[in-house]
């Protein structure tokens, strides 16, 4: 047996298998933190055996058995076995399958668990990292700047809460689904962010493996709730928004602006995926929520090969769409921005300036207001808004690009 | 299992004749559906007594055992299958009672 083949076979079968192992250990055993470690030493054995032995015909199936084995095994060391098989047996008895329709995968229950409201949102983020994800701690830690130690603390608690305070490992009943997802979205959501404006004077502007991790869990959202709007929506936004990825920064680091981006290097096949994901959301003619409406956004912007092409009515409209949906003060401020393109800067000015109670502690606030301020010419005050907005930006290619446009104003 | 509900508030006393009503159903719902254990709500934290007796000798202190500005006004006592159901009643009580509720399950 080839070793690399070997090697590829069980990154493979990680990224496919992981979260389904970790599932069915769950379910069998009633404990995320013995699922996660019996997964994790199958997935070790696999390292040892797979090279020697050749990869099994069935992947899954020898990794969850494995990892059966090894959670049977520490618990027998562990000398609780009588405690624990109770627990699984009551398990298994207690709770026949339920009828959970088109959605009765066990890796949604985990889901689900993980991004449960009762735990805090960076709680949320890491479990499903990696629960779901089958990211290490280190890799958890290193993403979110945070000592390891600490990472797997916080990682330990959520599971002990979760057990302690009997957090149902089930998909919520159909009345509570649609709150439910748009928790498990949102939490997505700040992981793609996290990733795509990564915060941090030590770290990379851009973390591929973070939108990367966000858009493949999106992906199995999308498989087991194909029907739900939000979740092709956020899929889309983030195949549009990753697809613009590698034009976003420039070789010296930079920040790019959108207008300023080579289009040419955009990842034609993610456009053309996030393209027809918001074509098949506008054929089902039900009304869109916010992430459907932001992948729209995004999918005008990426339907203009130049940017003067671009359809500035359509993304005014689909704003003041978002803005009723959602009136926060950031949305507006985007809605400034379009509106700027369509009806001037004098007019999205005003607009802008109206947000300054709410938004002067946020930086894209004062970089919208130093840019249009610069386009009409008043480069004294443009210039102390781009001051504001380098003191507040905490991504290294956002500073570099507002530094250079500060130095360029006259 | 069994789950703890302590509601918290700020003031004492000042409980409505509505809320009093509100509370009211919402304990004939417990019971109903089976998930009441105990209820009761608390006389206002200028009444309380702290003891120490940790070493053998005790000692009394005039007031609540923190100094702050919420307080426990009250509790539920309820028996629940999961924490789903715990937070769905919690959401309908704090609800009832108009104040927060803290959920904490029993060892």
């Amino acid at each position: 047996m080839n070793e690399t083949a070997a090697q590829e076979a069980i990154t493979q079968a990680h990224h496919e298998e992981w979260a389904r192992v970790v599932a069915a250990l769950t379910r069998r055993f009633g404990d995320l933190g013995i699922a996660e470690e019996a997964a994790a030493e199958a997935f070790a054995t696999a390292v040892e055996r797979w090279p020697a032995d050749g990869v099994p015909p069935n992947p899954g199936a020898w990794l969850t058995t494995t990892a059966n084995h090894k959670a049977i095994d520490r618990l027998r060391r562990e000398n609780k076995r009588d405690d624990k098989h109770k627990e699984a047996q009551m398990l298994s008895e207690d709770d026949p399958p339920e009828p959970l329709g088109a959605i009765e995968d066990e890796r949604l229950r985990l889901i689900f668990t993980c991004c449960h409201p009762a735990l805090a949102m960076e709680t949320r983020m890491a479990l499903t990292l990696r629960m779901v994800g089958g990211l290490t701690v280190p890799e958890i830690a290193r993403a979110f700047l945070v000592q390891e130690t600490a990472m797997g603390q916080r990682i330990t608690r959520a599971k002990a809460k979760i057990k302690a305070t009997r957090i149902p490992y089930r998909v919520p009943a159909a009345e509570d689904l649609p709150g439910r997802v748009t928790g498990v979205l949102a939490v997505l959501f700040l992981v793609f962010n996290e990733g795509y404006l990564a915060t941090g004077a030590d770290t990379d502007p851009v973390r591929h493996e973070l939108t990367a991790e966000a858009i493949r869990l999106t992906r199995l959202i999308r498989a087991l709730l194909p029907t739900d709007g939000e979740v092709a929506g956020l899929l889309a936004l983030m195949l549009l928004t990753e697809a613009r990825r590698t034009a976003r920064v420039s070789a010296t680091g930079e920040l790019v602006s959108l207008e300023e981006q080579d289009r040419g290097s955009w990842d034609t096949a993610l456009v053309v995926e996030g393209h027809r994901l918001v074509r098949e959301r506008l054929a089902t003619r039900i009304a869109p929520g916010r992430y459907q409406i932001l992948a729209a956004i995004n999918a005008v912007h990426t339907s203009a090969r130049d940017v003067r092409n671009t359809d500035w009515s359509q993304i005014v409209a689909l704003y003041n769409q978002l803005a009723r949906l959602d009136p926060s003060p950031i949305v507006a401020l985007n809605q400034a921005i379009a509106v700027a393109e369509l009806d001037g800067p004098e007019v999205a000015i005003a607009a802008v300036d109206r947000l300054e109670d709410k938004l002067a502690g946020y930086h894209a606030y004062h970089a919208t207001r130093a840019d249009l301020l610069r386009r009409l010419g008043r480069s004294q005050e443009s210039r102390a808004a781009y001051d504001k907005a380098i003191a507040l930006a905490g991504n290294t290619a956002e500073t570099a690009y507002l530094t250079r446009r500060r130095d360029q104003l006259g | 299992m069994q789950y703890l509900l302590s509601v918290i508030h700020d003031k004492t006393n000042s409980g409505t004749p509505e809320e009093q009503d509100a509370i009211d159903v919402f304990n004939d719902k417990l019971v109903a559906e089976g998930y009441w254990v105990f209820a009761g709500g608390l006389d206002s934290p200028t009444t309380a007594t702290v003891i120490d007796n940790r070493d053998g000798e005790a000692v009394f202190t005039d007031g609540p055992f923190v100094e702050t500005k919420e307080l426990m006004a009250g509790v539920w006592i309820i028996e629940a299958p999961d924490l789903d159901v715990a937070l769905k009643l919690a959401t309908e009580g704090s609800k009832a009672c108009n104040r927060k509720v803290e959920v904490r399950p029993f060892l």
